[in-house]
């Protein structure tokens, strides 16, 4: 072999070598520093109560609380909207253009910053429709930047139901929506799980559109309080805990918790994925 | 009007189709859930056209695009947002520099060389780098990266638009080996048996043969990434110092993004100060729609 292709194959090589080694290295050293410098830092107190001025007691409750209200009140209204949408394109739409425009619409939401999300969320939530800065205002956010994903995933896996399994229904005599709501829907599960996993990932995650549509308070609320009023998500508090607060062992607290949230969903949508893809081949 | 197209169109098409009020309700109900995302794009759109408009009507379309100061809070404010418009796209460009090469090599090596237990491991690390938020990144990037710039460059405060593109290259690497790995894995295995049977070495068919016939999911990945980097907001807030500078590697800079999110909550409602914050919303919404298109083109090359 010639020596200027022995030199292009261990070029290649060593290139790769390092790429794989520094993505790697970037994450083992992120996770590890997080967590050693997060939990110690996470206290009993910490996550079980509020934040008071008088005392100068940092808790995180009631970020706990937000996050958690965020994402039963986001998922509520985008589980309906996302799988409608998507039995719409699979199994109702026969009009070619239509499918595409909405798919492109999707495709489209998907691309949009999250911070352009927060600002219209403003405008559109808290000003016009008149929710102030809430947790619902906040929800119905992060309803508009998670449908393209629902959406997707319940397509995927409506596209795997057979063909037959309709056609068989529909040789019985049901009409369409007995059809759909009995043979199609069971079908799509997997997806609408995937769907609300990926979905509670990136609603944890998210902080940029929660910014302006869900405020910074720090109140304790119940759910149905919690909702109507602002509140500050783990990721906002983080945020203004560490730049405009400078307290940085709160934060680093935070960023743990958000840090084994994260594991655990990825977690979570590996072992659904192959549950799913192991009883799909029984 | 195209609703009820549709519906006789499906009538005619769909032998299974009864034409009970009670199936037609449904399928209208459907229909208007379909619909939501394209209402959405449009809401989107329309409200920050009306919103953003106005304030480049009163500054002028050349001075607030191409105006090198933004001082809105003096007593003569200026509304420029060139130094906004340069540091995101510079800021962008080298995010694309440092994190492409990286995401390219390590989805070839996972694509074609990496055995499978390596492979399932080095996929559930990025998927974690993808899912981390960015307001994580943005907190070790302000106690690590930040302080790190400030003694290996002698500065006198580390926050800079380098600080960012390191952040940025990170955040974008998970899309970028992801998408590409995608792509390279659809590369037909004839292909590269043939440039095997040829001579060449497994390394020169991956990357002479393998890596151009996935040249259009490739490219995919990068303009993801464009429009992940250029999108982001928080984690760029926490490390780029946030100061109106014109773009410098060493500088206190301010993104298109940030300069929204960072005055958003300090400006009254109505005044010009804040339709201008609407106005680089616009401007980046008018970026991300134009890197859609490119981002269609490619796809659409893809499936030919």
């Amino acid at each position: 072999m010639s020596r200027k292709r022995t030199l292009y194959i261990g070029a290649m090589r060593l290139l790769m070598g390092i790429s794989v080694a520094l993505t790697c290295a970037l994450v083992l050293f992120l996770i590890v520093y997080v967590l050693s410098k997060g939990l110690p830092n996470i206290t009993w107190n910490l996550i079980s109560t509020k934040p008071s001025y008088l005392t100068g007691n940092i808790g995180i409750l009631p970020d706990i609380l937000n996050t958690l209200y965020l994402v039963l009140t986001t998922l509520i209204i985008v589980l309906p909207l996302g799988v409608g949408a998507a039995i719409y394109l699979t199994e109702y739409a026969s009009n070619k253009r239509l499918v595409s425009v909405i798919e492109y619409a999707a495709e489209t939401l998907s691309g949009i910053p999250s911070i352009i999300y927060g600002l219209v969320g403003m405008l559109i939530f808290c000003q016009f429709l008149g929710l102030k800065t809430s947790i619902l205002a906040g929800s119905l956010t992060l309803v508009i930047m998670n449908l393209p994903t629902m959406m997707r995933t319940t397509q995927e896996s409506l596209k795997t139901v057979p063909q037959s399994y309709r056609e068989g229904a529909f040789g019985l005599g049901a009409g369409k929506w007995r059809v759909i709501r009995t043979v199609v829907l069971p079908g799509c599960v997997d997806g609408v799980i995937t769907g609300c996993i990926l979905a509670v990932g990136r609603i944890v995650g998210e902080s940029a559109a929660l910014l302006f549509t869900a405020g910074f308070a720090h109140a304790l609320n119940g759910l149905i309080d919690g909702i109507r009023s602002p509140g500050a998500s783990l990721t906002v508090a983080l945020y203004v805990y560490a730049k405009e607060n400078g307290e940085f062992e709160v934060a680093f607290a935070i960023a743990a918790i958000l840090m084994i949230l994260t594991v655990l969903i990825n977690l979570a949508a590996t072992l659904v994925g192959k549950y799913f893809k192991r009883r799909r081949s029984l | 009007m195209q609703g009820q197209n549709q519906n006789q169109n499906q009538t005619k098409k769909n032998p299974h189709k009864h034409s009970q009020p009670l199936e037609l309700i449904i399928h209208g109900v459907f229909l208007v859930l379909g619909l939501v995302t394209v209402g959405c794009v449009l809401l989107i759109s329309v409200y920050l056209l009306v919103a953003g408009i106005p304030a480049i009507g009163k500054i002028g379309l050349v001075d607030f695009l191409f105006g090198t100061k933004w001082a809105p809070t003096e007593s003569v404010p200026a509304y420029g947002i060139l130094p906004f418009i340069l540091t995101s796209v510079y800021g962008t460009a080298g995010a694309i520099l440092l994190g492409v090469p990286i995401g390219f090599f390590t989805a070839v090596y996972l694509a074609k060389l990496a055995p499978t237990k390596v492979k399932t491991a080095v996929e559930t690390a990025v998927s974690l780098l993808a899912g981390i938020p960015s307001v994580v990144y943005g907190l070790v990037g302000m106690i690590v990266l930040v302080p790190g710039i400030r003694k290996l460059f002698n500065l006198p405060d580390g926050a800079s638009l380098f600080a960012a593109i390191i952040v940025l290259a990170i955040m974008i690497l998970p899309s970028i080996i992801k998408v590409s790995l995608t792509a390279l894995e659809a590369v037909p295995k004839e292909y590269e048996d043939a440039s095997l049977a040829l001579g060449a070495t497994p390394i020169e068919t991956y990357f002479k043969v393998s890596v151009p016939a996935a040249r259009s999911g490739i490219a995919t990945a990068v303009v993801l990434g464009v429009g992940r980097a250029i999108g982001e907001a928080m984690a760029v807030i926490m490390v780029s110092g946030n100061a109106a500078n014109m773009p410098s590697l060493f500088q206190s800079v301010r993104f298109l993004t940030t300069a929204v999110s960072s005055e958003m909550s300090y400006t009254a409602d109505g005044s010009l100060h804040q339709q201008a914050l609407f106005s680089i919303a616009l401007v980046l919404f008018l970026f991300i729609m134009l890197l859609n298109a490119t981002l269609n083109f490619f796809l659409k090359r893809e499936r030919k």
